[in-house]
Protein backbone atom coordinates (compact mmCIF):
# COMPACT_ATOMS: atom_id res chain seq x y z
CA UNK A 1 0.00 0.00 0.00
CA UNK A 2 1.23 3.18 -0.92
CA UNK A 3 -1.66 5.39 -0.43
CA UNK A 4 -2.53 5.70 3.16
CA UNK A 5 -5.23 7.75 3.51
CA UNK A 6 -8.07 6.46 5.57
CA UNK A 7 -10.20 4.50 3.09
CA UNK A 8 -13.89 6.33 3.81
CA UNK A 9 -16.62 4.55 4.30
CA UNK A 10 -20.29 5.46 3.15
CA UNK A 11 -23.80 4.69 4.52
CA UNK A 12 -26.32 2.92 2.25
CA UNK A 13 -28.43 6.39 2.57
CA UNK A 14 -25.15 8.63 1.58
CA UNK A 15 -26.91 9.80 -1.41
CA UNK A 16 -30.64 10.35 0.22
CA UNK A 17 -28.67 12.67 3.23
CA UNK A 18 -26.50 14.61 0.74
CA UNK A 19 -29.86 15.02 -1.06
CA UNK A 20 -31.41 16.46 2.14
CA UNK A 21 -28.80 19.01 2.69
CA UNK A 22 -27.30 17.42 5.76
CA UNK A 23 -23.56 17.97 6.63
CA UNK A 24 -21.15 15.34 7.55
CA UNK A 25 -18.86 14.56 10.15
CA UNK A 26 -16.35 11.31 10.22
CA UNK A 27 -17.30 8.84 12.66
CA UNK A 28 -14.77 6.31 13.24
CA UNK A 29 -14.01 6.23 9.54
CA UNK A 30 -17.74 6.85 8.75
CA UNK A 31 -18.81 9.93 6.58
CA UNK A 32 -22.41 10.30 8.67
CA UNK A 33 -24.67 13.02 8.93
CA UNK A 34 -24.22 15.70 11.78
CA UNK A 35 -26.80 17.54 11.09
CA UNK A 36 -29.06 18.68 8.53
CA UNK A 37 -30.37 21.60 9.27
CA UNK A 38 -30.36 22.73 13.12
CA UNK A 39 -28.72 20.73 15.79
CA UNK A 40 -31.50 22.32 18.18
CA UNK A 41 -34.30 21.25 16.26
CA UNK A 42 -33.74 17.85 15.56
CA UNK A 43 -33.05 17.43 19.36
CA UNK A 44 -36.13 19.28 20.23
CA UNK A 45 -38.20 17.40 17.57
CA UNK A 46 -37.33 13.72 19.11
CA UNK A 47 -38.08 14.73 22.33
CA UNK A 48 -41.83 16.32 21.49
CA UNK A 49 -42.59 14.70 18.17
CA UNK A 50 -39.83 12.03 16.60
CA UNK A 51 -36.49 12.22 14.56
CA UNK A 52 -35.41 9.36 12.05
CA UNK A 53 -31.25 8.52 12.74
CA UNK A 54 -29.37 6.44 9.95
CA UNK A 55 -26.98 4.24 12.39
CA UNK A 56 -25.73 2.11 9.64
CA UNK A 57 -22.28 2.33 10.86
CA UNK A 58 -22.64 0.44 13.88
CA UNK A 59 -21.29 -3.13 13.76
CA UNK A 60 -23.50 -6.15 13.71
CA UNK A 61 -21.89 -9.21 14.91
CA UNK A 62 -23.66 -12.85 14.44
CA UNK A 63 -23.18 -15.17 17.36
CA UNK A 64 -24.41 -18.79 16.31
CA UNK A 65 -24.75 -22.52 17.13
CA UNK A 66 -25.43 -24.64 20.51
CA UNK A 67 -22.78 -23.06 22.07
CA UNK A 68 -23.57 -19.41 21.84
CA UNK A 69 -25.16 -18.31 24.74
CA UNK A 70 -22.63 -20.14 26.91
CA UNK A 71 -20.04 -18.27 24.93
CA UNK A 72 -21.47 -15.13 25.37
CA UNK A 73 -21.85 -15.88 28.88
CA UNK A 74 -18.34 -16.22 28.78
CA UNK A 75 -17.55 -13.15 26.84
CA UNK A 76 -19.58 -10.51 28.25
CA UNK A 77 -20.24 -9.12 31.32
CA UNK A 78 -23.80 -10.33 31.55
CA UNK A 79 -25.90 -13.26 31.80
CA UNK A 80 -26.82 -13.61 27.93
CA UNK A 81 -28.40 -16.86 28.10
CA UNK A 82 -30.77 -15.75 30.67
CA UNK A 83 -32.57 -13.60 28.35
CA UNK A 84 -35.34 -15.06 26.01
CA UNK A 85 -36.16 -15.25 22.04
CA UNK A 86 -37.00 -11.66 21.64
CA UNK A 87 -35.03 -10.25 24.35
CA UNK A 88 -32.52 -7.84 24.22
CA UNK A 89 -29.67 -6.73 26.64
CA UNK A 90 -27.43 -4.00 27.33
CA UNK A 91 -24.16 -5.51 28.14
CA UNK A 92 -19.98 -5.07 28.20
CA UNK A 93 -17.09 -6.53 26.70
CA UNK A 94 -14.74 -6.28 29.22
CA UNK A 95 -10.91 -6.79 28.90
CA UNK A 96 -9.02 -9.48 30.99
CA UNK A 97 -7.68 -6.56 34.00
CA UNK A 98 -11.78 -5.37 34.04
CA UNK A 99 -11.48 -1.99 31.87
CA UNK A 100 -14.16 -2.41 28.93
CA UNK A 101 -13.32 -2.86 25.23
CA UNK A 102 -17.13 -1.60 24.28
CA UNK A 103 -20.89 -1.80 25.21
CA UNK A 104 -22.85 -3.43 23.40
CA UNK A 105 -26.56 -4.23 22.90
CA UNK A 106 -27.26 -8.50 22.02
CA UNK A 107 -30.44 -9.12 20.73
CA UNK A 108 -31.46 -13.32 20.66
CA UNK A 109 -32.87 -13.57 17.53
CA UNK A 110 -33.30 -17.36 17.69
CA UNK A 111 -32.52 -20.29 20.68
CA UNK A 112 -28.99 -20.39 18.99
CA UNK A 113 -28.49 -16.94 16.92
CA UNK A 114 -27.40 -13.67 18.91
CA UNK A 115 -27.01 -10.56 17.50
CA UNK A 116 -23.85 -8.20 19.08
CA UNK A 117 -24.53 -4.70 18.44
CA UNK A 118 -21.00 -2.63 18.90
CA UNK A 119 -20.12 0.94 18.28
CA UNK A 120 -18.31 1.59 14.84
CA UNK A 121 -14.95 2.56 16.27
CA UNK A 122 -14.78 -0.67 18.71
CA UNK A 123 -15.89 -2.80 15.46
CA UNK A 124 -12.71 -4.90 14.96
CA UNK A 125 -11.84 -5.04 18.72
CA UNK A 126 -15.19 -6.15 19.51
CA UNK A 127 -15.33 -9.04 16.70
CA UNK A 128 -12.06 -10.15 17.10
CA UNK A 129 -12.66 -10.57 20.98
CA UNK A 130 -15.55 -12.23 20.65
CA UNK A 131 -14.42 -14.50 17.77
CA UNK A 132 -11.57 -14.97 20.43
CA UNK A 133 -13.16 -15.86 23.48
CA UNK A 134 -16.00 -18.47 21.28
CA UNK A 135 -13.22 -20.33 20.24
CA UNK A 136 -13.30 -22.98 23.09
CA UNK A 137 -17.21 -23.00 22.56
CA UNK A 138 -19.58 -24.87 19.85
CA UNK A 139 -20.38 -21.25 18.15
CA UNK A 140 -19.43 -19.16 15.01
CA UNK A 141 -19.09 -15.51 15.22
CA UNK A 142 -19.36 -13.85 11.94
CA UNK A 143 -18.87 -10.25 11.64
CA UNK A 144 -22.06 -8.66 9.35
CA UNK A 145 -21.75 -5.11 9.86
CA UNK A 146 -20.74 -4.37 6.04
CA UNK A 147 -24.14 -5.95 4.99
CA UNK A 148 -26.61 -4.59 7.95
CA UNK A 149 -28.37 -1.13 7.68
CA UNK A 150 -30.03 0.34 10.78
CA UNK A 151 -32.23 3.08 11.08
CA UNK A 152 -34.26 4.46 14.11
CA UNK A 153 -37.40 6.40 15.28
CA UNK A 154 -37.12 8.02 17.96
CA UNK A 155 -39.77 9.96 19.68
CA UNK A 156 -43.09 10.08 21.67
CA UNK A 157 -44.38 9.39 17.43
CA UNK A 158 -42.35 6.79 16.96
CA UNK A 159 -45.09 3.68 17.73
CA UNK A 160 -47.50 5.55 15.42
CA UNK A 161 -45.06 6.01 12.12
CA UNK A 162 -43.41 2.27 12.31
CA UNK A 163 -47.12 0.74 13.02
CA UNK A 164 -48.43 2.59 10.27
CA UNK A 165 -45.56 0.49 7.96
CA UNK A 166 -46.97 -2.31 9.24
CA UNK A 167 -50.55 -1.87 7.89
CA UNK A 168 -51.70 -3.50 4.90
CA UNK A 169 -48.88 -2.58 1.68
CA UNK A 170 -46.86 -1.20 4.18
CA UNK A 171 -43.98 -3.58 3.86
CA UNK A 172 -43.29 -4.14 7.36
CA UNK A 173 -44.56 -7.60 8.35
CA UNK A 174 -43.84 -8.35 12.01
CA UNK A 175 -45.15 -11.41 14.01
CA UNK A 176 -45.32 -9.14 17.23
CA UNK A 177 -47.67 -5.52 16.75
CA UNK A 178 -44.85 -2.83 17.21
CA UNK A 179 -46.95 -1.57 20.27
CA UNK A 180 -46.67 -5.21 22.13
CA UNK A 181 -43.20 -4.68 22.22
CA UNK A 182 -41.99 -4.21 25.60
CA UNK A 183 -38.62 -2.00 25.95
CA UNK A 184 -35.46 -4.06 24.95
CA UNK A 185 -37.41 -6.37 23.33
CA UNK A 186 -37.45 -6.66 19.72
CA UNK A 187 -38.85 -9.29 16.99
CA UNK A 188 -37.79 -10.89 13.17
CA UNK A 189 -40.33 -10.36 10.53
CA UNK A 190 -39.65 -9.06 7.04
CA UNK A 191 -39.56 -5.37 4.91
CA UNK A 192 -40.48 -6.07 1.14
CA UNK A 193 -39.76 -9.81 1.57
CA UNK A 194 -36.39 -9.65 3.29
CA UNK A 195 -35.58 -9.89 7.12
CA UNK A 196 -36.10 -7.31 9.37
CA UNK A 197 -35.22 -7.09 12.80
CA UNK A 198 -37.24 -4.95 15.11
CA UNK A 199 -36.08 -3.84 18.34
CA UNK A 200 -37.85 -1.38 21.03
CA UNK A 201 -34.28 -0.32 22.04
CA UNK A 202 -32.80 3.51 21.69
CA UNK A 203 -30.00 5.83 22.43
CA UNK A 204 -32.01 9.13 23.54
CA UNK A 205 -34.16 8.51 26.50
CA UNK A 206 -37.63 8.69 24.40
CA UNK A 207 -39.44 5.51 23.28
CA UNK A 208 -38.55 4.31 20.18
CA UNK A 209 -37.48 1.68 17.36
CA UNK A 210 -34.36 0.26 15.81
CA UNK A 211 -34.79 -0.84 12.42
CA UNK A 212 -31.76 -3.52 11.20
CA UNK A 213 -32.65 -4.49 7.13
CA UNK A 214 -30.42 -5.47 4.40
CA UNK A 215 -27.98 -2.48 2.86
CA UNK A 216 -30.36 -2.87 -0.33
CA UNK A 217 -33.84 -2.56 1.84
CA UNK A 218 -32.16 0.87 3.64
CA UNK A 219 -33.34 3.70 1.09
CA UNK A 220 -36.05 2.16 0.85
CA UNK A 221 -37.04 1.73 4.38
CA UNK A 222 -35.80 5.57 5.13
CA UNK A 223 -38.29 6.83 1.92
CA UNK A 224 -41.15 5.06 3.68
CA UNK A 225 -40.52 6.19 6.92
CA UNK A 226 -40.14 9.51 6.09
CA UNK A 227 -43.34 9.64 4.31
CA UNK A 228 -45.12 7.97 6.80
CA UNK A 229 -43.67 10.33 9.92
CA UNK A 230 -43.49 13.51 8.30
CA UNK A 231 -47.17 15.06 8.50
CA UNK A 232 -46.79 13.89 12.15
CA UNK A 233 -43.96 15.73 12.76
CA UNK A 234 -40.59 13.38 12.11
CA UNK A 235 -37.51 15.25 10.87
CA UNK A 236 -33.84 13.09 9.84
CA UNK A 237 -31.86 13.94 12.52
CA UNK A 238 -27.65 13.96 13.07
CA UNK A 239 -25.19 13.09 15.35
CA UNK A 240 -25.03 16.23 16.92
CA UNK A 241 -28.30 15.73 18.22
CA UNK A 242 -27.96 12.49 19.29
CA UNK A 243 -25.19 13.13 21.52
CA UNK A 244 -27.22 15.88 23.46
CA UNK A 245 -30.33 13.58 23.79
CA UNK A 246 -28.00 10.44 24.96
CA UNK A 247 -25.82 12.84 27.05
CA UNK A 248 -29.42 14.41 29.12
CA UNK A 249 -30.57 10.68 29.19
CA UNK A 250 -27.51 10.11 30.87
CA UNK A 251 -25.78 6.96 28.42
CA UNK A 252 -22.53 7.00 28.44
CA UNK A 253 -20.30 7.05 25.17
CA UNK A 254 -17.27 5.02 24.31
CA UNK A 255 -14.42 7.11 24.48
CA UNK A 256 -15.27 9.55 26.39
CA UNK A 257 -17.47 7.68 29.61
CA UNK A 258 -15.85 4.35 28.54
CA UNK A 259 -12.42 2.93 27.96
CA UNK A 260 -10.21 0.20 28.17
CA UNK A 261 -9.54 1.57 31.74
CA UNK A 262 -12.52 2.18 32.93
CA UNK A 263 -14.36 -0.61 35.39
CA UNK A 264 -17.81 -0.79 34.86
CA UNK A 265 -18.46 0.42 38.65
CA UNK A 266 -16.90 3.79 37.97
CA UNK A 267 -18.94 4.80 35.02
CA UNK A 268 -22.46 3.38 37.22
CA UNK A 269 -22.44 0.33 35.31
CA UNK A 270 -22.08 -2.34 38.30
CA UNK A 271 -25.37 -3.42 37.53
CA UNK A 272 -24.40 -4.67 33.82
CA UNK A 273 -21.78 -7.29 35.51
CA UNK A 274 -23.40 -10.36 37.07
CA UNK A 275 -21.17 -11.36 39.30
CA UNK A 276 -23.80 -14.23 40.42
CA UNK A 277 -23.75 -15.75 37.30
CA UNK A 278 -22.38 -19.75 37.48
CA UNK A 279 -18.57 -19.84 35.27
CA UNK A 280 -15.59 -17.38 34.48
CA UNK A 281 -16.01 -14.84 31.94
CA UNK A 282 -13.61 -12.26 30.92
CA UNK A 283 -12.81 -9.73 33.45
CA UNK A 284 -14.09 -11.28 36.51
CA UNK A 285 -11.60 -11.66 38.71
CA UNK A 286 -10.36 -7.85 38.22
CA UNK A 287 -14.14 -6.79 38.52
CA UNK A 288 -14.22 -8.64 41.64
CA UNK A 289 -11.55 -7.02 43.10
CA UNK A 290 -12.45 -3.70 42.10
CA UNK A 291 -11.09 -0.59 40.71
CA UNK A 292 -7.68 0.48 42.53
CA UNK A 293 -8.61 2.86 46.24
CA UNK A 294 -9.72 6.46 45.23
CA UNK A 295 -10.73 5.75 41.53
CA UNK A 296 -12.69 8.27 40.06
CA UNK A 297 -16.74 7.62 39.85
CA UNK A 298 -19.10 9.45 37.34
CA UNK A 299 -21.15 11.78 38.42
CA UNK A 300 -23.48 14.40 36.61
CA UNK A 301 -22.78 18.33 37.20
CA UNK A 302 -25.60 21.08 36.63
CA UNK A 303 -24.60 24.34 36.43
CA UNK A 304 -25.62 28.08 36.17
CA UNK A 305 -25.61 30.25 33.29
CA UNK A 306 -24.73 29.02 29.42
CA UNK A 307 -21.31 28.53 29.27
CA UNK A 308 -20.63 24.49 29.44
CA UNK A 309 -18.27 22.33 30.12
CA UNK A 310 -17.08 20.26 27.53
CA UNK A 311 -15.02 17.17 27.62
CA UNK A 312 -11.20 17.38 29.26
CA UNK A 313 -11.86 20.78 30.92
CA UNK A 314 -10.85 20.03 34.87
CA UNK A 315 -13.25 19.79 37.56
CA UNK A 316 -12.60 21.43 40.85
CA UNK A 317 -13.33 21.20 44.55
CA UNK A 318 -11.96 25.01 46.03
CA UNK A 319 -8.68 25.41 44.55
CA UNK A 320 -8.00 21.43 44.34
CA UNK A 321 -8.28 19.66 41.29
CA UNK A 322 -10.89 16.32 41.79
CA UNK A 323 -12.09 15.43 38.24
CA UNK A 324 -12.23 15.78 34.43
CA UNK A 325 -15.19 16.28 32.23
CA UNK A 326 -16.20 13.60 29.78
CA UNK A 327 -19.27 14.96 28.08
CA UNK A 328 -20.97 18.34 28.50
CA UNK A 329 -23.38 20.63 26.63
CA UNK A 330 -26.06 23.61 26.96
CA UNK A 331 -29.16 21.01 27.40
CA UNK A 332 -31.28 21.89 24.99
CA UNK A 333 -34.22 20.16 27.06
CA UNK A 334 -33.39 21.56 30.53
CA UNK A 335 -31.87 25.28 29.02
CA UNK A 336 -28.69 24.89 31.98
CA UNK A 337 -25.14 23.51 31.17
CA UNK A 338 -24.80 19.67 32.29
CA UNK A 339 -21.99 17.54 31.96
CA UNK A 340 -21.15 13.73 32.87
CA UNK A 341 -17.61 14.08 34.69
CA UNK A 342 -15.18 11.52 36.51
CA UNK A 343 -14.34 12.62 40.08
CA UNK A 344 -12.73 11.71 43.46
CA UNK A 345 -14.92 9.40 45.71
CA UNK A 346 -15.03 12.44 48.04
CA UNK A 347 -17.16 14.57 45.87
CA UNK A 348 -19.85 12.12 44.04
CA UNK A 349 -22.49 13.29 46.74
CA UNK A 350 -25.42 14.93 44.59
CA UNK A 351 -25.37 18.22 46.04
CA UNK A 352 -21.65 18.83 46.27
CA UNK A 353 -20.73 22.39 45.11
CA UNK A 354 -17.77 22.08 42.86
CA UNK A 355 -16.23 24.07 39.83
CA UNK A 356 -15.46 23.50 36.50
CA UNK A 357 -12.41 25.27 34.67
CA UNK A 358 -13.84 26.57 31.31
CA UNK A 359 -11.17 27.79 29.54
CA UNK A 360 -9.53 30.00 32.47
CA UNK A 361 -12.93 30.43 34.30
CA UNK A 362 -14.45 28.88 37.22
CA UNK A 363 -17.64 27.81 36.70
CA UNK A 364 -19.51 26.94 39.95
CA UNK A 365 -21.31 23.54 38.73
CA UNK A 366 -23.23 20.84 41.53
CA UNK A 367 -23.43 17.00 41.29
CA UNK A 368 -26.67 15.93 40.70
CA UNK A 369 -27.88 12.05 39.98
CA UNK A 370 -27.54 10.71 36.59
CA UNK A 371 -29.90 10.84 34.33
CA UNK A 372 -30.35 14.68 33.92
CA UNK A 373 -33.52 14.10 31.74
CA UNK A 374 -36.00 11.61 32.32
CA UNK A 375 -39.04 10.92 29.87
CA UNK A 376 -42.67 11.01 31.41
CA UNK A 377 -44.01 7.79 31.81
CA UNK A 378 -47.45 7.12 30.01
CA UNK B 1 -29.19 41.17 0.91
CA UNK B 2 -25.87 42.73 1.94
CA UNK B 3 -23.21 43.22 -0.96
CA UNK B 4 -20.59 40.41 0.37
CA UNK B 5 -18.39 41.71 -2.24
CA UNK B 6 -17.65 44.65 -0.06
CA UNK B 7 -16.50 42.66 2.61
CA UNK B 8 -13.23 41.86 3.60
CA UNK B 9 -12.67 38.26 5.14
CA UNK B 10 -9.88 36.83 7.65
CA UNK B 11 -8.51 33.06 7.65
CA UNK B 12 -10.12 32.91 11.07
CA UNK B 13 -13.49 33.02 9.11
CA UNK B 14 -14.55 36.65 10.00
CA UNK B 15 -15.95 39.65 7.73
CA UNK B 16 -14.91 42.96 7.71
CA UNK B 17 -17.04 45.40 7.09
CA UNK B 18 -14.90 49.18 7.10
CA UNK B 19 -17.28 52.24 7.17
CA UNK B 20 -14.32 55.14 7.66
CA UNK B 21 -12.70 54.28 10.84
CA UNK B 22 -15.06 51.73 12.43
CA UNK B 23 -14.42 48.22 11.25
CA UNK B 24 -17.72 45.97 12.00
CA UNK B 25 -17.42 42.55 12.33
CA UNK B 26 -19.01 38.83 12.34
CA UNK B 27 -18.30 35.49 12.10
CA UNK B 28 -19.25 33.88 8.11
CA UNK B 29 -21.86 31.74 7.17
CA UNK B 30 -19.36 28.96 6.50
CA UNK B 31 -17.85 29.09 10.22
CA UNK B 32 -22.02 28.94 11.77
CA UNK B 33 -22.58 26.46 9.36
CA UNK B 34 -19.64 24.36 10.70
CA UNK B 35 -20.26 25.77 14.59
CA UNK B 36 -24.11 24.21 14.20
CA UNK B 37 -26.76 26.10 16.40
CA UNK B 38 -25.10 28.84 18.08
CA UNK B 39 -26.19 28.64 22.09
CA UNK B 40 -23.69 31.26 23.82
CA UNK B 41 -21.55 34.71 22.59
CA UNK B 42 -19.40 36.16 24.44
CA UNK B 43 -18.11 39.92 23.12
CA UNK B 44 -15.28 42.40 25.03
CA UNK B 45 -16.66 45.09 26.77
CA UNK B 46 -17.23 48.38 25.20
CA UNK B 47 -14.61 50.67 25.20
CA UNK B 48 -11.48 47.98 25.83
CA UNK B 49 -8.52 47.84 23.66
CA UNK B 50 -8.02 44.94 20.95
CA UNK B 51 -5.03 43.65 19.26
CA UNK B 52 -5.45 42.09 16.01
CA UNK B 53 -5.55 38.40 16.37
CA UNK B 54 -5.60 37.89 19.67
CA UNK B 55 -8.68 36.33 21.05
CA UNK B 56 -11.34 38.77 22.47
CA UNK B 57 -14.49 36.89 22.34
CA UNK B 58 -16.19 33.53 22.27
CA UNK B 59 -19.31 32.22 20.01
CA UNK B 60 -20.58 28.38 21.39
CA UNK B 61 -22.81 25.85 19.58
CA UNK B 62 -24.17 23.15 21.51
CA UNK B 63 -21.28 21.09 19.69
CA UNK B 64 -18.10 22.87 20.14
CA UNK B 65 -16.75 25.85 20.73
CA UNK B 66 -15.24 29.36 18.57
CA UNK B 67 -13.12 31.93 18.82
CA UNK B 68 -13.70 35.45 17.97
CA UNK B 69 -10.58 36.94 17.31
CA UNK B 70 -9.97 41.01 16.69
CA UNK B 71 -9.39 41.40 13.03
CA UNK B 72 -7.49 44.79 13.52
CA UNK B 73 -6.23 46.80 16.63
CA UNK B 74 -8.15 49.06 17.63
CA UNK B 75 -10.69 49.93 20.27
CA UNK B 76 -14.33 48.16 20.70
CA UNK B 77 -17.10 51.12 20.26
CA UNK B 78 -20.25 48.91 20.22
CA UNK B 79 -21.20 45.01 20.75
CA UNK B 80 -24.29 43.54 19.54
CA UNK B 81 -26.68 43.43 22.23
CA UNK B 82 -29.31 41.23 20.40
CA UNK B 83 -26.78 38.76 19.47
CA UNK B 84 -26.02 38.32 22.95
CA UNK B 85 -29.71 37.62 23.96
CA UNK B 86 -30.51 35.65 20.32
CA UNK B 87 -27.35 34.00 19.77
CA UNK B 88 -29.21 32.09 17.01
CA UNK B 89 -29.15 35.19 15.06
CA UNK B 90 -25.12 34.53 14.16
CA UNK B 91 -27.13 30.85 12.42
CA UNK B 92 -30.06 32.93 10.83
CA UNK B 93 -27.66 36.03 9.30
CA UNK B 94 -24.01 35.82 9.85
CA UNK B 95 -23.70 38.87 8.03
CA UNK B 96 -26.44 40.72 8.93
CA UNK B 97 -28.64 40.97 12.69
CA UNK B 98 -25.74 38.25 13.64
CA UNK B 99 -22.68 41.18 13.87
CA UNK B 100 -20.72 40.74 16.76
CA UNK B 101 -18.42 43.54 17.08
CA UNK B 102 -17.26 47.25 15.97
CA UNK B 103 -13.74 48.39 16.44
CA UNK B 104 -12.77 52.00 16.13
CA UNK B 105 -9.36 51.04 14.34
CA UNK B 106 -6.34 53.71 13.47
CA UNK B 107 -5.12 51.69 10.46
CA UNK B 108 -6.21 48.76 8.46
CA UNK B 109 -4.49 45.50 7.97
CA UNK B 110 -4.40 43.14 4.80
CA UNK B 111 -7.26 41.26 4.67
CA UNK B 112 -8.72 38.92 2.49
CA UNK B 113 -11.04 39.29 -0.51
CA UNK B 114 -14.27 37.93 -1.20
CA UNK B 115 -12.35 35.56 -3.67
CA UNK B 116 -9.82 34.81 -1.71
CA UNK B 117 -11.80 33.55 0.98
CA UNK B 118 -14.19 31.55 -1.12
CA UNK B 119 -10.81 29.82 -2.21
CA UNK B 120 -9.52 29.20 1.26
CA UNK B 121 -13.21 27.34 1.95
CA UNK B 122 -13.19 25.61 -1.16
CA UNK B 123 -16.76 26.23 -2.16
Amino acid sequence: MTDSTPTEKYSPLHQIHVDAGASFTDFAGWQMPVRYSSDLAEHHAVRTVAGLFDLSHMAEIIVTGPGAAAALDYALAGKISAIGVGQAKYSLLLTPDGGIVDDVVVYRTHPERFAVVANASNRFPAAAALAARASGFDATVVDESDEIALIAVQGPQALAIVESLTRVDGGLVLPVAPGDLKYYWSTLGSYLGEEAMVGRTGYTGEDGFEIYVSNDRAARLWNDLVAAGTDRGLVPAGLASRDTLRLEAGMPLYGHELSLHTFPVQAGLGRVVNLKKEGNFVGRAAVEAGPPEGARMLVGLRAEGKRAGRADYLVYSGDTEVGVITSGALSPTLGYPIAMAYVDPGVTEPGTPLFIDVRGTRIPATVVPLPFYKREAK
Amino acid sequence: MADHDSLSFTAEHEWVRVDGDIATVGITAYAAEKLGDVVFVELPAVGSPVASGTVVGEIESTKSVGELFAPVNGTVTETNDAVVASPELVNSDPFGEGWLIKVAFTELPTLLTRAEYTALVGE
